[in-house]
C-alpha cells in the first residue's frame, strides 16, 4: 500500500512534466540546485571531522535544527500543504488511517527535497566511517531528522490546515508563525554581542559554537543531530537524552498528525465564508454605475470577503513589529523603509488577480468588458485604500523616530513605489500568470507545480518594479546623506509625478494585452483548475 | 427582428440539413486525421448573413486531439435551437468558439452577419452566454451577482437594478438574493448564472447545459422564460444530454460527435420519424451489449 502511494506520487510528477516543459525544467533546476547543496554539505562534514570532528559536530547539530525548523515552518507560508497528495482525495477508498498515514509519509520524502535530506543524512553520517558507533548514531539520528521534518511539516499543516481557512484565527497564527523568525534578530545580536565580549578573535569562534549547539541539542529541532556528537565524546546519558527527546518528539507529531488527519477526513473542506448573507449590494452601490467601478467594487468585496487576498496581505500588520524588532527596539533608520516596503507590497498584491479569478474570469471575456476598465477597476479597488494605509505607516515611522523632516523622502519613495508597483502588476497579471490557490481552498494551500511559473513571473516583476523604482530611490539616498531638505522635496515630486505616470502607463500596456489575449487568458486560468 | 420560423423548416434551403437517413454529410466521407488541415480547397458556402449564427469550417484542435474538426452550421435566426452529442464531443468547444471564450484555430464564425472574431466586443453585445464547467464569482450574493454582469455591459444602475429584481424572482432565487453564491446549490448556481446571461436582453442567448442540475419546476420556468423569448424574435442555442428534452423544446437540431456535425436542420428533418434518441444512437453509435459487467450483478 505504501509503494501504490510512492508509485500515484511519481506518476503525478510525470503527468506534470508532460503536460509543461516547464515544470521539468523547473524540475531539473531544482535536482541540479539539491545535488549542489548536498555535495556541498556532505564534503564540508567529511573534511570537517577529518580536521575538527568536535566543530563538526556542532556545526551539523545548528544546521540541523534550521533545517527542521524550515521543514515545519516555510510550508505554511511558502508552499502550504503539499495538495499533490491531499488526504481529502482519499476519503472515499476507505483506506485504514494508519495505511494512510504511512503512506503519505512515504510519499513526502518522495520530492526533491525528501529525496535531498536522505542522501544528506546517509552522506554526513558516512563521515564517521572511522568510529563505527559514531556512525551508527549518526545514521540513527539521521533518519530521526529525517522522519522529524516529514512526519512534522505533514502534522503542522494538518493540524493547522482548517485553522487557516478562517480568517481569525489565521491573523492570530501568522504572529505565531513569525515568532522563530523575529526571533533571529535577537539571537544574532546576541551572538555578536558574546563574540564582541570575547575580544573579537576568532578563536572564539568555536567555543561559542559550543555554547549555541550545546543548547540547541536541548531542543527537537537539534536532538537527532547531536547524537553522533555526543557519541563521539562518549557521553552516554547524553546519547540518551537526545534519543529521548527525539524519540518523543517524533511520537507526539505523530500522534497530532493522525489527530488531525483522522479529524478532517470527516470534515471537509468549508469555503470558510460560512452560511452569510449580505445586506443590500455593497461596494456596487458606493461606487459608480460604470464597468470600471463595477470592476472595483467586485474586487473591494473579495478583499473583505476571500480569505486569498486577505492572506496576500497578512504581514503589513506585522511590519512594523518586524521592523522595530530588527532595529534593535529602537528608533532606528530601518523605520524609513516601513512606508515604501508597505506601498510595495500592496501594489504587488494585485499581480496575479486574474489567476485569482480563476475560470470566473469568464464572466469578464463573455461580456467583452474592455481591457481600460478591467485594469482601471482593480488598480481602483487597490490604490485609494494603499494611499491611506501607506500614509497613517509613514505617520507612524516618522512619528516614531521624531523625524517629521524626513515626510517628504518618504513620502516621496512610498507613493513612487506605490504607482511603479500597481503599474507593474497590472501589466503582470495580464502577461505573466501563475497558479494560485483555488476560490474556497486554503490560501496557502499551493497548487502543484506552480513554482517556475511563480518564480519568472515574481522575479520579472520585482526586477521592473526595482529598477523603475530607481530615479526616486537615488533621489531619496541622496536627500538622507546630504540632509539637504531641497532634495527631499524633489524626491517628493518625482516620487508623485513617476508614480501616476508609470501606473497609466501600466494600465495602458496591460488593457492592450487583455484585449488582444482575452480568450488565451481564460485558457489559461481554467487549465489551472 | 423577423418572425418566429414555422417548425416545418426554414423558408431557405439549408445545405447542411440531411434531408434523408444516411445522407447526413460528414459520416459519407472518411473522417481526416485529427492532425490534418483543413483543406480550403473545399468547397465551402458563403456564410449567411440572414442567420444568428453562421459557422464555417470551424476547427479547434488541443494537442492532437481536434475537439472541433471542421464544422459549418447555420443558426437561423429565431430559431430554438439544440446542440446534441456525447460526452467529449466538442459541443462546450464549440460554443466557447462561437460566443468568445475561445479562439479558433481556423474557421469564421458570423453573428447577425457580422464577422465575430474580427470585432469580439461588437458581437459580445448581441449575445448573452451561459458557458458550462466555469466557476461564478462566488463571494458575490447572487443580486450583487447579476448586477456586476449588467454593469459590466455598461448597463445603467437603475435598469441594472429593476431587472436584477425581475430575473429573481422568475427564477425563484428572490428569497436568496442576499446570500452567497457560493452557498447556493448546483440548481441555484445555474439559474444565477442564466440570470447574468439574460440581463442585457441580447439577440442570442447561448446556453451550455442550461438545465443540469435544476430542479423540474424550475426548468419548466426556464423552458416558459426561453419560449417567451423566442416568441418574440430572440435565437436561443442550448447544448444538452437529453434527447427528450430537446425534442420537445426545440425547432431545430444539430447532432456532433468527434468534433464533427453528423446531422442538423429541423427536429423533424434530423429524426426522419423516429424518435431523437434513436436517431441519435443510430448516428453516432456506440451502444454496448448489456452482457457487460457480470460480476457487478449483487447476487
Amino acid at each position: 500500500m505504501v509503494a501504490l502511494f510512492v508509485r500515484l506520487r511519481l506518476t503525478l510528477m510525470a503527468n506534470s512534466f508532460k503536460r509543461s516543459v516547464w515544470q521539468l525544467i523547473g524540475f531539473i533546476v531544482a535536482v541540479l540546485y539539491a545535488v549542489w547543496i548536498v555535495g556541498a554539505a556532505i564534503f564540508g562534514t567529511v573534511t570537517g571531522v577529518d580536521a575538527d570532528p568536535r566543530i563538526t559536530a556542532d556545526v551539523v547539530t545548528i544546521v540541523g535544527a534550521v533545517l527542521v525548523l524550515a521543514w515545519w515552518v516555510i510550508p505554511l507560508f511558502a508552499f502550504g500543504v503539499d495538495a499533490t497528495l491531499d488526504p481529502q482525495r482519499f476519503v472515499t477508498y476507505g483506506v485504514p488511517r494508519r495505511t494512510l498515514l504511512a503512506g503519505l509519509a512515504a510519499a513526502g520524502l518522495t520530492s526533491v527535497p525528501g529525496f535531498s535530506m536522505v542522501v544528506l543524512v546517509l552522506g554526513m553520517a558516512l563521515a564517521w566511517v572511522g568510529e563505527p558507533l559514531t556512525l551508527l548514531a549518526a545514521l540513527v539520528g539521521g533518519v530521526l531528522a529525517v522522519a522529524l521534518c516529514v512526519v512534522g511539516s505533514r502534522a503542522i499543516t494538518t493540524a493547522l490546515g482548517p485553522l487557516l481557512e478562517s480568517r481569525r484565527y489565521r491573523e492570530v497564527l501568522t504572529i505565531a508563525a513569525f515568532v522563530p523568525i523575529v526571533l533571529v534578530g535577537p539571537a544574532v545580536a546576541w551572538g555578536a554581542a558574546r563574540l564582541e565580549e570575547s575580544g573579537a578573535d576568532f578563536d572564539a569562534v568555536p567555543a561559542l559554537l559550543d555554547q549555541v549547539a550545546s543548547v540547541v541539542a536541548w531542543t527537537p529541532l537539534g536532538a537527532p543531530w547531536g547524537l553522533a556528537g555526543a557519541v563521539h565524546d562518549g557521553v552516554w546519558p547524553l546519547v540518551l537524552v537526545r534519543l529521548l527527546i527525539a524519540g518523543v518528539t517524533l511520537g507526539l507529531l505523530w500522534w497530532l498528525w493522525d489527530v488531525s488527519l483522522a479529524r478532517s477526513l470527516v470534515t471537509p473542506p468549508t469555503s470558510g465564508a460560512g452560511k452569510g448573507r449580505s445586506k443590500g449590494l455593497g461596494w456596487f452601490d458606493r461606487m459608480p454605475a460604470t464597468p470600471a467601478g463595477a470592476v472595483a467594487a467586485r474586487a473591494l468585496t473579495y478583499w473583505f470577503r476571500d480569505p486569498r487576498y486577505a492572506a496576500s496581505i497578512a504581514v503589513l500588520p506585522l511590519l512594523p513589529v518586524i521592523l522595530l524588532v530588527a532595529g534593535g527596539g529602537t528608533a532606528s533608520e530601518i523605520l524609513l523603509i516601513l512606508a515604501p516596503l508597505t506601498a510595495w507590497i500592496l501594489g504587488y498584491s494585485v499581480s496575479a488577480d486574474i489567476a485569482y479569478d480563476s475560470s470566473a474570469f469568464a464572466l469578464h471575456v463573455s461580456t467583452g468588458v474592455s481591457g481600460r476598465d478591467d485594469r482601471t477597476g482593480r488598480a481602483l479597488a487597490v490604490g485609494p485604500p494603499a494611499v491611506a494605509v501607506v500614509a497613517i505607516f509613514a505617520a507612524f515611522s516618522l512619528g516614531f523616530m521624531g523625524r517629521w523632516d524626513l515626510a517628504p523622502v518618504v513620502l516621496g519613495v512610498s507613493l513612487g513605489a506605490l504607482g511603479v508597483s500597481l503599474g507593474v502588476s497590472s501589466v503582470t497579471s495580464a502577461r505573466l500568470l501563475y497558479p494560485v490557490p483555488k476560490p474556497g481552498d486554503s490560501p496557502f494551500k499551493q497548487p502543484q507545480g506552480a513554482a517556475m511559473a511563480t518564480i519568472v513571473s515574481q522575479l520579472v516583476g520585482s526586477l521592473a518594479t526595482v529598477v523603475l523604482s530607481l530615479p526616486f530611490v537615488a533621489l531619496a539616498i541622496a536627500a538622507l546623506i546630504t540632509s539637504s531638505a531641497l532634495l527631499g522635496w524633489l524626491t517628493l515630486l518625482v516620487g508623485v509625478v513617476e508614480g501616476v505616470v508609470m501606473l497609466l502607463l501600466g494600465i495602458r500596456w496591460g488593457a492592450r494585452i487583455f484585449d488582444r489575449r482575452g480568450p488565451e487568458l481564460l485558457q489559461q486560468v481554467m487549465s489551472y483548475a | 427582428m423577423s418572425a418566429h420560423l414555422p417548425p416545418e423548416g426554414p423558408a431557405r434551403p439549408n445545405p447542411f440539413a440531411p434531408p434523408q437517413p444516411g445522407a447526413a454529410t460528414p459520416p459519407a466521407a472518411p473522417y481526416p486525421h485529427p492532425g490534418t488541415v483543413p483543406q480550403a480547397a473545399a468547397p465551402q458556402q458563403p456564410p449567411d448573413p440572414s442567420a444568428a449564427f453562421s459557422i464555417r469550417g470551424l476547427w479547434k484542435r488541443f494537442g492532437d486531439k481536434a475537439a472541433v474538426a471542421g464544422v459549418d452550421l447555420d443558426v437561423p435566426s429565431g430559431s430554438f435551437y439544440g446542440i446534441v452529442g456525447p460526452n467529449g464531443a466538442g459541443k462546450t468547444t464549440m460554443l466557447s468558439m462561437a460566443t468568445g471564450l475561445l479562439r479558433p484555430d481556423f474557421g469564421t464564425v458570423s453573428v447577425h452577419g457580422g464577422d465575430f472574431w474580427s470585432d469580439p466586443v461588437a458581437g459580445k453585445r448581441s449575445l448573452g452566454v451561459l458557458p458550462d464547467g466555469v466557476r461564478l464569482f462566488d463571494r458575490l450574493t447572487g443580486e450583487q451577482l447579476i448586477t456586476y454582469a449588467g454593469l459590466l455591459r455598461g448597463m445603467d444602475r437603475a435598469v441594472v437594478a429593476e431587472r436584477t429584481a425581475d430575473l429573481l424572482r422568475a427564477l425563484d432565487l428572490a428569497a436568496d438574493a442576499k446570500t452567497f453564491v457560493v452557498d447556493y446549490s448546483a440548481g441555484m448556481t445555474k439559474k444565477v448564472a442564466l440570470a447574468s446571461a439574460l440581463i442585457h436582453a441580447p439577440r442570442i442567448l447561448v446556453l451550455d447545459e442550461p438545465f443540469e442540475a435544476v430542479d423540474p419546476v424550475s426548468a419548466a420556468n426556464i423552458r416558459d422564460i426561453l419560449g417567451e423569448y423566442v416568441r418574440s424574435g430572440g435565437t436561443v442555442v442550448v447544448s444538452s444530454h437529453v434527447m427528450d428534452l430537446v425534442q420537445r423544446m426545440c425547432d431545430h437540431v444539430a447532432i456532433i460527435a468527434a468534433g464533427r456535425i453528423l446531422a442538423a436542420g429541423t427536429v423533424d428533418e434530423v429524426r426522419a420519424g423516429q424518435s431523437l434518441e434513436d436517431r441519435f444512437v443510430a448516428l453516432v453509435g456506440g451502444r454496448q451489449s448489456a452482457e457487460g459487467l457480470s460480476w457487478l450483478r449483487s447476487s
